[in-house]
């Protein structure tokens, strides 16, 4: 096709920071009213006048050629959300324009307007037309949606009757019959059951092939690589990368663990934001070396060993404490744990300050890639300190077989061997095969 | 995707849609709401289907309040404080003025709840919001309907005949319509930022119950003043239903027409007011 279907030129969304509550009430709103009058007339003065405000999204341009699937991706809070918002026009944006060539739908969460009391079949119709459905539309894909979303005994049963599986499934099914040149989807994957999950990816790429363009937001990385060509990585409001989907994920995954501030194989985990820390940030640092004790720079070889030391504190002395390290894919998938509860011979006894935890892995088997490596510290059986996106290690290609075939496809590698064995015989059939051996001399 | 190639736009395709900043105060794009008719009729549909679902007596509602209110009227103000009623049974008098009323002041709290209590619609899917408060004064149609029909049959037992100008009922119930849809599109549009609002309501329709002639007749209101009492279109509305109906109370005179001149300039500011405050609504509610 090669036509646009969107255009951002600029985009930015102002937001007010201050109020707590997202509504005034009027005793509120009045004294802010002459206060705001008098800031003004001081920021004059001062300079000072975006003090209190929030920018979302700024300077977000980019284009999207028809019949291009494009993920958008980014942490929490990185405008996101805010962008599709602005794209399907529920919210305008403060600066910039989008030009938008053809029929929008968004699928900003599945069962917008479900109303509990009404049939399945009212929501439909109901849904439908507030999703942007023609009632003759509806009609005619009525029996369709009935059938993906797996409702026909219930369709004339009041929805607030219905499982939360069969609520959602018929959401999906309603949204999933949309037919808008341009179809804007958040994270609607992440409902259902795995099952469902699989038909509505499937349904996704259904859509895709027809040619619809489609922009896609989702957390979830592996179905940003199997749905979009490319993607867009926003972060603190701005784009920080757009192209080639894998790079951008690549990127994206770069930048979680370069928030932590990472000098070769040592990660510095005391200014971590992305964490959940209970006791206090305890964890301080992570070390990353292969075997021989040499520090990870470039990457470990798949097949070699490595070693992780984690720093951490005990403020207290305690007597049970744990670390736990999990290797993540770029798709933010757990592809292996190691625990030290699973250490059959750990030291006992009580400890206090800092120290610091060793885990070897003798032969780290894991496809060559980049993995995230998330970090959690127990004590007394409970979360203390977690980080998210601690650190990366990158497994570099190896000879692991010996045979000079690097490995492909799959999460990992395990040793295996193949051997011929003589395959079993039927009676009438050993002389007729006693005969082929002595002729081919096997 | 690379930017700054404007070339790359086909000749001659206009954008279908173009998101930027709000612009002109004038532009009101109400051509845009036709667009979206058949999602204000299935509102209205929603909205008439479960008003009344799981209640024991149904629709029975829409015609037990204004009985109901009829019956207390009659007692306190017809029978008890001797209200003058233009010589029409005071029942008839009553209920004739309670059917618009009622309307009117369900559809007013109704239209002005309605933008908070459809707050996951407005964050999650465009469409002219204007349609939300219009659905809540169509379906308080439905009620009245059933209202009306009782009406009827009052009519009929007292033997009253309804006048020649009958024809021009629908006039008045328009005015009634469009007295709760331009305060409503006040009201709900005030409530997005002040939740205040549905605290006051209630004063609110109580003290306009009394400013207008529901239980008394306006012609107990001074003959110089009383074509300023229009001013509150719901007295119009009230005089006009009972005269064309009933025939039998006198001509509302020029007071019909301040009511309908009361009732455009409401509705004109309320349409400016809502669509100014529509694009902060997602941001706000």
């Amino acid at each position: 096709m090669g036509s646009i279907a969107i255009q951002a030129e600029g985009l930015g969304k102002r937001y007010r920071l201050g109020s707590s509550a997202p509504y005034k009430t009027l005793r509120e709103s009045l004294p802010g009213f002459f206060r705001g009058a008098a800031r003004k007339v001081r920021a004059l003065g001062s300079g000072r006048a975006d003090e209190e405000n929030f920018w979302a999204l700024r300077d977000v341009s980019f284009e999207v050629e028809h019949g291009d699937v494009v993920g958008v991706i980014g942490r929490n809070g990185a405008g996101k959300s805010t962008l599709l918002k602005i794209l399907s026009r529920i919210t305008l944006p403060t600066e910039g324009r989008a030009l938008i060539y053809g029929r929008v739908g968004s699928l900003l969460e599945v069962g917008t307007g479900f109303h509990p009391e009404l049939t399945g079949r009212e929501n439909i119709f109901l849904n439908g037309a507030i999703m942007g459905m023609r009632k003759a539309e509806i009609v005619s894909k009525f029996d369709e949606i009935v059938a993906f979303a797996e409702v026909d005994k219930f369709v004339d049963t009041p929805v607030k009757h219905y499982s939360s599986g069969m609520y959602v499934r018929l959401a999906f099914a309603i949204a999933a019959h949309l037919e808008p040149e341009i179809l804007i989807v958040d994270e609607v994957l992440a409902v259902g059951d795995l099952a469902f999950q699989q038909k509505c990816l499937g349904k996704m790429s259904e859509v895709s092939q027809e040619g619809r363009t489609i922009l896609f937001v989702s957390h979830n990385m592996a179905v940003v690589e199997k749905l979009c060509q490319r993607a867009i990585v926003l972060q603190n409001g701005r784009i920080d990368f757009q192209g080639d989907t894998e790079e951008a994920i690549h990127h994206y995954m770069n930048k979680m663990v370069d928030a932590n501030k990472a000098e070769g194989h040592t990660f510095d985990l005391s200014g971590a934001t992305d964490r959940r820390s209970h006791i206090g940030r305890l964890l301080k640092r992570l070390e990353l070396y292969g075997s021989d004790d040499v520090p990870v720079i470039e990457g470990v070889r798949l097949g070699s060993g490595l070693k992780l030391k984690v720093h951490f504190d005990l403020p207290r002395p305690a007597r049970s404490f744990d670390v736990g390290i999990g290797f993540e894919s770029m798709f933010g998938q757990r592809i292996f744990t190691a625990h030290s509860l699973f250490e059959p011979d750990r030291p006992s006894g009580e400890r206090v300050g800092p120290q610091v935890f060793v885990c070897e892995i003798p032969s780290f088997t894991l496809m060559p890639g980049l993995y995230t490596i998330k970090i959690w510290l127990d004590i007394n059986h409970a979360e203390a300190d977690l980080i998210n996106y601690a650190a990366r290690v990158n497994v570099l290609e190896s000879d692991y077989y010996g045979s000079g075939k690097a490995p492909w496809n799959g999460a990992f590698v395990l040793k295996h061997n193949w051997y011929v064995e003589q395959p079993p015989q039927l009676e009438g059939e050993v002389a007729r095969a006693a005969s082929i051996g002595a002729k081919s001399g096997t | 995707m690379s930017t700054n190639t404007l070339s790359q736009i086909q000749v001659g395709s206009e954008p279908t849609t173009v998101v930027q900043p709000r612009k002109g105060l004038w532009d009101l794009e109400l051509a845009h709401l036709w667009d979206y008719h058949e999602l204000l009729f299935f509102l209205v549909w929603r909205d008439v289907k479960v008003r009344y679902k799981q209640t024991a007596l149904g629709v029975a509602w829409a015609i037990l309040q204004p009985l109901m209110a009829t019956l207390i009227f009659s007692i306190f103000f017809g029978r008890l404080a001797k209200m003058p009623s233009d010589g029409i049974p005071y029942p008839v008098f009553a209920y004739v003025a309670l059917v618009p009323w009622q309307y009117f002041a369900n559809a007013l709290t109704e239209a002005s709840n309605s933008l908070v209590a459809s707050q996951n619609l407005i964050k999650k899917v465009y469409f002219p919001r204007l349609i939300i408060p219009l659905s809540s004064v169509i379906a308080g149609l439905v009620d009245f309907c059933f209202a009306f029909i009782v009406l009827i049959g009052m009519m009929f037992h007292y033997g009253i005949k309804p006048s020649g100008s009958i024809f021009l009922f629908p006039v008045f119930l328009l005015l009634a319509v469009g007295t709760a849809l331009a305060a409503g599109l006040w009201l709900s549009a005030l409530n997005v930022q002040f939740r205040d609002v549905k605290h006051t309501i209630p004063f609110l329709t109580q003290f306009w119950f009394f400013a207008t002639p529901i239980v008394y007749p306006s012609s107990i209101v001074p003959a110089k003043w009383r074509m300023w009492y229009g001013i509150n279109p719901m007295a119009g509305v009230v005089e006009g239903f009972r005269y064309t109906v009933l025939g039998k109370a006198g001509r509302p005179g020029p007071m019909i027409w301040v009511s309908a001149a009361a009732v455009i300039v409401m509705l004109i500011g309320g349409v400016f007011y809502f669509r100014k405050m529509e694009s902060t609504f997602a941001d706000v509610v």
